[in-house]
């Protein structure tokens, strides 16, 4: 074979690479602009903004994103799409400010522009999707404990640090809403800093102070692991109850000893389907997105937007034995 | 007993004509390869031969390309600055830092620049008069660099430019042509001139090929190669304001990762990673290539990772391809 035939054929393999994907134009396309590929958290996503599409009958999802969480390779993406003439861009962004320019030009152009997940400033999409709220979280970290105290009983806190912003917000949130758990006492409040040693020594502190313990609530990530394990290593295991916010991938172990019955996060697949169902509602349904209004996303629900455009989509998902094997893998 | 004329030997009496160097050259097979890309982009994608999106492809590329001229003259002397794209941060994160003192925009393309030269003095210190390898000193600094604009801004970012700066990232001269492009051009017509035409230029290749010959040759090796750094760190700087003003504010973050597509560009572009060879007009045609690429799978919504896949493939092609010809005409020729 000569160089030329060899080259000829390297020509023709590109060409066929290239060709692939058609293109249906009349379907309108909604691109999910994630913060890098190859995040187990965006994949989930990806899957419930396919899950809209396959809803709404007439959407193409276009999944993308950049190899590494920078704005410069996010803006890349944006320009390929406002190329491409997309409907929609929902995007998750890699910073707050950088991508306004090109987001702007975006709008610019026709084309709808929302942000989910991590936010973009106001000026640079039209409304944002927040997977929850503080009320809704400062709720479901108590309800969480009481579900599983018909009866009333202990419960205390492990916080991050006294100054965590988050931690304390939705405590506050938690502590309006008591009066819904008639029973349920919080007995002590104690801040792990957030990191596993000193978190794990409270949560043993907190046991060995207040024998009749029956929970322990953890809204921070760190804390609940640790305090699941020093369930397991007091052997109270069936009697004290670990709940809070917690990654399924890190509390997977947790819910197979028993330590934690349930806990809470977002939901990424929601959180995907609901931004497709936004984007297609603002794009196609020729709804305002203003402050006050309420757009429909499917089975999720309605989105109410607050001054800034912003809206808090559900409740944080619930884990426990039935779907954690389905969501360890995926975050 | 033999024929006596199978024993003459064809002697040339002329080398390659000049037609058939060109045609044979690095810069020729760029070119074939950027018009291929061009062309299999155009059949692809309908989006593609529109001027305003082949506008927005351009800032695929034109900030890292005003960084790879001056690291091509860098490279081919047998140095190297990785570096650059912590000196971006630096740079923006000084930048970011005037502006909350109410800097204006000439303020600010000065500090950028000055920092972007300071940070090129920094790296030529250590190593043209402590004489440490430029690769050790530059990974050092790509951390040192960046490091203290961690610590400037930590989480936070720098935002509130005025809006005249704007200009230089945004900005548009007529139409489609954009401010980056006229920086483009402008510099790659300053490094092709001084690498070309002047007895600077012809000093860097000397170096690049033998620095002991070119220092018993008289040329102050030293004294060039700590111009090279510091025109490296002016480049930066002048990314730097680029990049800032595109993206209207600062992370610690900005630019992650860009010296390694930098570095590609100059290598895609011919320019021989261990010095003394290559050119200007390579970089130009590789910074094409990578931006129509680029832009080209992102028309497609191919995913970023196979997309640098492509990028590291074209790089060992384009390099591997003259290598197959010789070994393919040496075996044909015996």
């Amino acid at each position: 074979m000569s160089v030329f035939t060899k080259l000829l054929a390297t020509a023709a393999v590109a060409g066929a690479m290239f060709a692939s994907p058609a293109l249906a134009q009349d379907n309108v396309r909604v691109a999910l602009v994630v913060k890098a590929l190859g995040i187990g958290f965006f994949e989930a996503a990806a899957k419930g903004a396919e899950e809209a599409a396959a809803e709404l009958g007439n959407v193409e999802v276009i999944y993308t994103g950049p190899t590494d969480t920078t704005a410069e390779g996010q803006i890349e993406v944006i320009n390929a799409l406002i190329a491409q003439k997309v409907d929609a861009i929902a995007i998750s962004a890699n910073d707050t400010d950088a991508l306004v320019p090109a987001l702007k030009r975006a709008m610019q152009r026709g084309i709808t522009v929302i942000s989910w997940d991590s936010g973009v400033a106001p000026e640079g999409r039209q409304l944002h999707l927040n997977p929850s709220s503080n009320p809704l979280i400062g709720n479901m970290i108590i309800k969480l404990a009481a579900d599983h105290l018909p009866d009333g009983g202990q419960v205390a806190l492990l916080s991050a640090t006294t100054t965590s912003t988050n931690q304390n917000i939705w405590m506050e949130e938690m502590n309006k809403v008591m009066g819904n758990y008639p029973g349920v006492e919080v007995v002590a409040t104690v801040y792990g800093d957030d990191l596993a040693d000193k978190s794990y020594r409270e949560a043993t502190g907190l046991m060995q102070s207040y024998p009749d313990l029956d929970a322990i609530i953890a809204p921070t990530s760190v804390g609940i692991v640790a305090a699941a394990q020093a369930v397991v290593d007091a052997g109270k295991v069936g009697q004290v109850n670990v709940t809070g916010l917690g990654l399924p991938s890190e509390m997977a172990g947790a819910i197979e000893s028993g330590a934690s019955q349930s806990f809470a996060i977002w939901n990424p697949i929601d959180l995907g389907y609901s931004a497709t169902m936004l984007a297609y509602e603002l794009s196609q349904n020729g709804i305002e997105a203003a402050p006050g209004a309420e757009i429909p996303m499917g089975r999720m629900g309605t989105l109410t937007l607050d001054e800034k455009n912003e809206g808090a989509m559900a409740d944080p998902f619930v884990y426990d034995s039935s779907n954690i094997d389905a969501f360890k893998s995926i975050f | 007993m033999s024929d006596t004329a199978a024993q003459t030997r064809h002697i040339p009496d002329r080398l390659n004509s000049r037609a058939f160097r060109i045609l044979r050259s690095w810069e020729t097979l760029l070119l074939g390869v950027a018009i291929a890309i061009f062309v299999i982009n155009t059949f692809t994608s309908p989006y593609f031969l529109n001027a305003w999106n082949l506008s927005d492809a351009t800032f695929n590329f034109t900030e890292k390309a005003m960084i790879a001229f001056a690291m091509a003259l860098l490279i081919i002397s047998g140095e190297i600055d990785l570096s650059v794209a912590s000196i971006i941060a630096l740079a923006s994160t000084a930048m970011g830092l005037a502006v909350q003192y109410g800097a204006g925009t000439p303020e600010l393309v000065l500090i950028g620049l000055g920092v972007g030269l300071l940070c090129g003095a920094f790296n030529a210190v250590f190593v043209t008069i402590l004489g440490l390898p430029s690769i050790v000193v530059t990974i050092g600094t790509m951390s040192l660099f960046r490091g203290i604009s961690y610590i400037i801004l930590g989480d936070n970012a720098f935002r509130g430019y005025p809006d005249s700066f704007a200009w230089f990232g945004q900005g548009y001269l007529y139409w489609v042509f954009t401010v980056e492009m006229l920086f483009f051009v402008v510099i790659a017509i300053f490094y092709g001139v001084l690498l070309h035409k002047t007895n600077f230029g012809r000093a860097v290749y000397a170096i690049g090929n033998n620095p002991t010959a070119a220092l018993f040759s008289g040329i102050r090796v030293q004294r060039v190669k700590f111009i090279l750094f510091l025109l490296t760190g002016l480049m930066s700087g002048v990314a730097a304001i680029c990049l800032t003003s595109r993206l209207g504010s600062t992370r610690p973050s900005i630019a992650t990762g860009m010296e390694l597509e930098v570095v590609t560009m100059v290598v895609l572009g011919g320019i021989n990673i261990l010095g003394g060879s290559g050119s200007i007009p390579g970089v130009v045609i590789a910074a094409f290539v990578m931006g129509l690429v680029t832009f080209g799978l992102g028309l497609l919504n191919v995913p970023g990772i196979v997309m640098s896949i492509f990028i590291g493939l074209l790089l060992i092609g384009v390099i591997a391809l003259p290598r197959l010809w010789s070994m393919f005409t040496a075996r044909r020729a015996s």
